[in-house]
């Protein structure tokens, strides 16, 4: 398993890109349009997305002087 | 006109909401607050206007705003219903509560919670003028507590202190008591009538009930239980005096306008029940006697100025209750208006005395304040007059005779209530010359740092007149309550005319005025040999404890009731609720372990948890 933030963060894109892959092929197979206007949607959440997860990975960094996701445990029961 | 009806609760409840919910500063307070009561009396006077130029069909105008509930044949109404008895009692309600917020804006000012009192005391008004305009029970009802809850946030107005706290929780208790037999009798008149529309409620049960039915007698029972709560009668009568505690023109809105005369108007908007139950009505009778006479004694040994008042207030309206009881209705409600009047300036001036003071209470360390404190002194000495019922010139005077008159007149009369209520002259006049004496008469013991204001004085000119002068339409308000309250004169033989009862009446207040002069006044010392020898003593101790009811309400009822609920605090369902809350404990420690702040450990519980997800919604 992954521990390092960056790699989950890009993980997560992938993730994200291949949902929209999905959404064109479909929209493709169907010829409906709303498969493109899908994937807009998806890149522009996609945007904002590691735009905040960045920003948190910075203050995280900061914190801990690494990019181990289970160093930032603090918020155990 | 008539149409406007519906401002007058409306009017001090809007008022009340924006003082609770908005703020402002103590001018702008002072001027809604005074402003919404202001408006109302105006308002009551245009309807009364209307209402006398243009009397309406059968004397009574119903104005129904909208439906309340609709359930299965129970369709109460949000609707007010005026008739002469309603629009008496809120003319006279409205104008004096108006009077005791312009006093209070002067009394209150240098207060903390102005907006807080004045809200309350809006709030206050709008329920006793909803229960007095209520044309169903549930919506009298509803007034009914919401007089009940006002009356406990004022008693423990100054809240820091917990004796007014516990004060204010004792009124709501006791009082709660008395509302819980009305609600049963609410229950019981709904199952055998079927409504609780007053008017078609009073006509049904003259249909089905005949006269000593039973089930009649059990329902004005019931009500009477609710009236004996909320007016402070034997045996509920014990949060009156302690309910002293709040600020001095909430006592002056409690006595005078607004909750204790609440009772006294249910008994005479349902008479017609009391009328098919004469048990239950002279039990009435009996209540208001006894009643009369054991708040008579008490007020005799109170040293603290506002408890005398406050017995006294019990008395009066056990005169009322006496009223009611043999049947001389208009008498109960012209007394209620005479006694709102004076009633409400005997505890303003009372104000102004403990003010001027600084917050001396006891009529021990007061004296020789006639010459200091004039206008207190003539107005209280005005309002004590019509209290104990100076005869020819005072309201009192008119509104008493009438009712010791019916004592014996009336259609449950008799010669001994009769005698009550004679007896209870003397009590009355001893007491309130007590006070008079004591307070403004003999050698000064204390300083008077401070003075009156505009805003005090004026109320208490305007019920010095009206104590004076609202005896004098008595002709005139017997006709007006003609068709709602029949009086029915010489029901019965009496050997003796209205007049040598008046005259008797008379010559009992002269010699209760004289014996107080003697003990209170020439020579203190009687009374004092009196109250220390041993019989004295014990039984000046006795009254003074309201005969002993708070000690043996405590014994009886509060004492067993606590030892019963410590030995009863391991028992089987405070043990079951105990083991859930147990449960839920175990079940905490058990998930917080599950909760390990590692962000892969959540990632895998949301992915394997879609997977099941998932699958469920495609194999099932």
């Amino acid at each position: 398993m992954r521990r390092n933030l960056i790699f989950i963060l890009m993980s997560i894109e992938i993730m994200l890109n291949g949902t929209g892959v999905a959404f064109v092929a479909a929209g493709s197979r169907w010829g409906q349009p709303d498969g493109q206007i899908m994937f807009l949607f998806i890149l522009a959440m996609a945007a904002a997305e590691v735009s905040v997860g960045l920003a948190l990975v910075l203050r995280l960094y900061h914190l801990h002087h690494n990019l181990d996701a289970d160093a930032a445990n603090e918020m155990r029961g | 006109m008539l149409g406007l009806l519906w401002l007058l609760p409306a009017i001090p409840f809007a008022s009340a909401l924006a003082l609770a919910v908005l703020r402002f500063s103590r001018k702008q307070v002072a001027w809604i607050a005074v402003g919404a009561t202001a408006a109302s009396t105006v308002v009551s006077v245009l309807v009364t206007i209307a209402f006398l130029s243009a009397p309406p069909v059968a004397h009574a105008y119903t104005q129904v705003l909208w439906t309340w509930i609709d359930v299965g044949g129970f369709r109460p109404e949000i609707a007010f219903y005026l008739d002469p008895l309603s629009l008496i009692m809120t003319l006279v309600v409205a104008f004096v509560s108006f009077l005791i917020h312009l006093y209070s804006t002067e009394f209150m000012i240098d207060d903390d919670g102005y907006s807080r009192f004045f809200a309350y005391m809006n709030l206050f008004v709008a329920s006793m003028l909803t229960l007095l305009l209520a044309n169903n029970l549930l919506l009298l009802y509803l007034g009914w507590e919401g007089v009940g809850l006002c009356s406990y946030l004022l008693i423990g107005f100054w809240y820091r202190d917990p004796a007014n706290g516990a004060a204010g929780r004792k009124a709501f208790v006791v009082t709660r008591i008395g509302d819980t037999a009305m609600v049963i009798g609410l229950f019981l008149l709904f199952h055998d009538l079927g409504t609780l529309q007053i008017q078609e409620l009073m006509l049904r049960a003259s249909q089905n009930w005949h006269i000593g039915s039973p089930v009649a007698v059990a329902a004005a029972l019931l009500l009477l239980g609710g009236a004996v709560g909320k007016s402070a009668q034997l045996p509920l009568q014990t949060w009156l005096p302690d309910a002293m505690a709040g600020p001095t023109p909430v006592s002056a809105l409690i006595h005078a306008a607004t909750m204790v005369t609440a009772g006294v108007y249910l008994i005479a908007r349902t008479h017609v029940l009391y009328s098919l139950a004469p048990a239950a009505q002279f039990a009435v009778a009996l209540v208001g006697a006894a009643t009369l006479l054991i708040a008579g004694f008490s007020a005799l040994t109170q040293w603290d100025l506002k408890r005398v008042l406050a017995y006294s207030t019990m008395s009066q309206i056990g005169y009322m209750f006496l009223a009611l009881g043999v049947g001389a209705w208009p008498a109960a409600i012209f007394h209620f208006m005479t006694h709102a009047f004076f009633k409400a300036l005997l505890f303003l001036a009372a104000g102004i005395v403990i003010d001027a003071l600084h917050d001396e209470h006891s009529i021990f360390r007061m004296g020789g304040l006639r010459t200091r404190l004039p206008i207190a002194f003539w107005t209280f000495t005005i309002a004590g007059c019509s209290l104990s019922g100076l005869p020819l010139i005072t309201a009192g005077a008119f509104s008493k005779d009438w009712i010791i008159w019916g004592a014996w007149s009336g259609p449950n009369g008799n010669a001994g209530l009769w005698i009550v209520a004679l007896a209870g002259v003397m009590l009355t006049t001893l007491y309130t010359f007590r006070m008079i004496f004591l307070v403004f008469f003999g050698e000064a013991s204390s300083e008077v740092t401070k003075r009156p204001g505009k805003a005090m004085l004026i109320p208490c000119f305007v019920l010095a007149f009206l104590s004076i002068v609202g005896g004098y339409v008595k002709a005139p308000f017997a006709r007006f309550l003609e068709t709602v309250l029949p009086w029915t004169e010489g029901a019965h033989s009496v050997p003796i005319t209205e007049l040598v009862s008046e005259v008797i009446a008379a010559l009992v207040f002269l010699m209760g005025v004289y014996l107080a002069y003697i003990f209170f006044l020439r020579k203190r010392a009687y009374a004092a040999a009196l109250a220390s020898s041993a019989a004295g003593s014990a039984l000046h101790q006795f009254w003074f404890s309201d005969w002993g009811m708070d000690w043996l309400y405590d014994r009886v009822f509060v004492r067993p009731l606590v030892w019963f609920a410590r030995v009863d605090k391991g028992d089987f369902i405070d043990g079951f609720y105990a083991g859930v809350a147990r449960m839920n404990e175990l079940a905490w420690r058990i998930l917080s372990r599950t909760e390990t702040g590692r962000l892969r450990w959540y990632a895998a519980g949301i992915a394997a948890g879609s997977v099941v997800f998932i699958a469920v919604v495609l194999f099932l």
